[in-house]
């Protein structure tokens, strides 16, 4: 049975990617002053997407299908 | 305080671009396909209604702290931390902590060893068929309506932060819930549990990481809710010595016997809701260490809710209102504050991602309801009741049959909350009349051998009837809140408190009363339902950090220090 942690991690990937695509989107392409959010000068989509995908990544790796683990 | 009163609501809170939108949908797209996956899983009872009994200490784990984190929870009390201060995080710590921790090391095992599928099938083994049908039926009745509350009250929210029809929210997410519920059963509901659990962390994480930063950390920020609000708003203790000393309106009496002794007793150990992720662990140690596991992520739950809070009050430049003063005056309510928080901070997919992570609450609040409420139908109250000759096959069509008309009861009760607005006041506080004394009931069951079926049962009746009484006399005359809180300087959440701590006394005083006037059952009846009768199964000849007891007594120690720190 596929593991509940390859979800996850698929899950994780997927979010870390997209969010991940849209700060650097952002961080090239800076919106108008008026359309930013508070902070936007730290990108966090650009770190937090980042972290998602490292993790989901680990996740899918090590909780790959055929595994045998719940 | 210097902050303007503000502002008309605009049209919507916040906006979702095209990658917020895919994030969204992928999240529907993954959980059904975890539903359509785990649907040849589902064959027996035991896998339908308890997942195999083969989930681990972390998936019961995660599993039974989500069904509890809905996103109905996850706003309301960031609203409570807005608007009392840090006085909301007792509901997490000594609102959850000990509960927890009391019922992976001393109720565990007899729900465990006496193979109940329910709550109220253990008050059916323990007291008798009368217990049963009285919890039974309650339950029932009372979660397809939470259900329908919580729907509607999110698609109002998913309404006012993203514009969207309430008519498109209530139907979208209650047949995703209905059809991975269906398919896979109290599997499919735990697998999505763990990944909403997950999700939501992810979310919300971020909330207190940024507005930590912008505020200049934790010592600034309490400068600042001093200056706009009041020092006490981030003291957990100090303030508690009276009712007049605190936001709350509350003494800790009412905080230590009302929440952390009854309410949170009553809800972490007997309501099924919870209880039913434990049940389905693979074997007794993991049964134990679900609930610790559960309540050492749950002490940093305050990290998403109650910090995003705070934060408000010292860097949102509006003013939040209670809902009556918004609903007049278009004004954001306190409930609003993690939406607000959430669209001062996240950009593009980080807004999609917090967004999810509020409908994954919703939704994993809903798939506990339901699941919790096909599988008491149809163990407590069709099987029992109506039909007590069917095959296991049949009871599991039954159950997929109930998880669909579960759902559909829930949708007709948002409607009807839609119509008639004030219902949900009454559903949400009916729903606190049985907890209270149905732990009343349960604790003497497991400890006292000397109670008996008749006592469990006039107990049960009396503690709620109790309860109820309480609640219509302050209802009728709001004077009378002096009465049952002690102190005419009590406010609406100190009732609460003690409407639960007088009508538990009630159902103990009754239950031992009765039970003294009636027959006691035998010792060898009893064998594997009280302590003292009952050889409580060993975890085994394993390592002392693998044990729960050692893992409780780690989390204890964490929890006794952060009340200390933020005394």
């Amino acid at each position: 049975m596929v593991s509940i942690w390859f979800f996850i991690g698929v899950s994780l990937l997927v979010n870390g990617m997209l969010i991940f695509g849209a700060g650097l989107y952002e961080y090239w392409h800076p919106p108008a002053l008026e359309g930013r959010v508070q902070l936007f000068e730290v990108h966090a989509g650009v770190w937090w997407g980042a972290l998602m995908t490292l993790i989901g990544a680990v996740y899918c790796y090590y909780f790959k299908p055929r595994k045998n683990k719940t | 305080m210097t902050i303007p009163y503000a502002f008309i609501v605009p049209a919507r809170l916040v906006h979702l671009s095209t990658v917020d939108v895919i994030i969204v949908v992928f999240y529907f797209a993954l959980v059904l396909a975890i539903g359509f996956y785990l649907r040849g899983r589902a064959n027996t009872g035991e896998d339908f209604f308890m997942a195999g009994r083969e989930m681990t200490a972390w998936v019961a784990g995660l599993s039974f702290l989500s069904a509890n984190l809905g996103a109905l929870e996850l706003m309301g009390w960031a609203g409570s931390a807005y608007q009392y201060g840090i006085l909301a995080t007792h509901w997490y710590w000594i609102g959850a902590i000990p509960a927890m921790l009391f019922l992976a090391l001393v109720m565990m095992p007899f729900y465990y060893i006496s193979k109940t599928h329910s709550v109220p099938g253990y008050l059916k083994l323990r007291f008798g068929e009368p217990a049963r049908a009285v919890s039974a039926v309650s339950f029932a009745f009372m979660t397809v309506l939470m259900s329908g509350v919580n729907m509607f009250a999110m698609a109002k929210v998913m309404q006012i932060v993203l514009g969207w029809d309430i008519n498109f929210s209530i139907w979208v997410s209650s047949l995703t819930v209905a059809v991975y519920v269906t398919l896979g059963g109290l599997r499919s509901a735990i697998f999505n549990e763990v990944l909403q659990f997950f999700l939501i962390w992810a979310g919300a994480l971020l909330i207190p990481i940024l507005g930590l930063y912008e505020a200049g950390g934790w010592s600034n920020l309490k400068l600042q809710i001093a200056q706009r609000a009041s020092d006490q708003y981030v003291h957990l203790w100090s303030g508690l010595g009276s009712f007049t000393d605190n936001p709350m309106g509350i003494n800790w009496i009412g905080i230590v016997f009302g929440l952390a002794a009854v309410i949170s007793m009553g809800y972490w150990t007997t309501d099924f809701l919870v209880v039913q992720r434990i049940l389905a662990a693979k074997d007794i140690r993991s049964a134990e260490m679900a609930p610790i596991i559960g309540a050492g992520f749950k002490m940093f739950v305050p990290l998403i809710v109650i910090l995003p809070g705070l934060l408000g009050l010292a860097v949102l430049p509006i003013k939040l209102v209670p809902e009556s003063v918004a609903a007049v005056t278009g004004a954001h309510s306190y409930n609003d504050v993690l939406p607000l928080m959430l669209a001062r901070y996240c950009g593009p997919g980080l807004l999609g991602l917090g967004i999810t992570a509020l409908i994954a609450g919703f939704m994993s609040g809903m798939a506990g309801n339901v699941s919790a409420f096909t599988t008491v139908w149809t163990y407590d109250i069709y099987r029992p009741l109506i039909n007590s000759r069917g095959t296991d096959h049949h009871y599991v069509n039954m159950g997929r049959w109930t998880t669909v008309i579960g759902v559909l009861i829930s949708v007709g009760t948002a409607y009807l909350v839609m119509q008639f607005a004030s219902i949900m006041d009454y559903v949400q506080a009916l729903f606190s009349f049985f907890i209270a004394p149905l732990f009343g009931t349960v604790i003497l069951g497991m400890l006292w051998k000397r109670a008996t079926g008749a006592g469990g049962f006039w107990g049960l009746l009396c503690g709620t009837v109790s309860s109820v009484s309480m609640w219509a006399w302050v209802k009728a005359d709001p004077s009378a809140l002096r009465y049952v809180a002690l102190s005419p300087h009590a406010k609406a959440l100190a009732q609460d408190m003690f409407q639960a701590l007088w009508s538990f006394l009630v159902c103990v005083i009754v239950t031992v009363l009765v039970s003294l006037a009636t027959k006691p059952k035998t010792d060898a009846e009893l064998t594997g339902l009280v302590y003292g009768l009952t050889p409580v199964p060993s975890v085994g000849n394993i390592p002392v950090y693998q044990k729960p007891v050692f893992w409780a007594g780690v989390v204890g120690v964490v929890f006794f220090v952060l009340n200390i720190i933020f005394w």
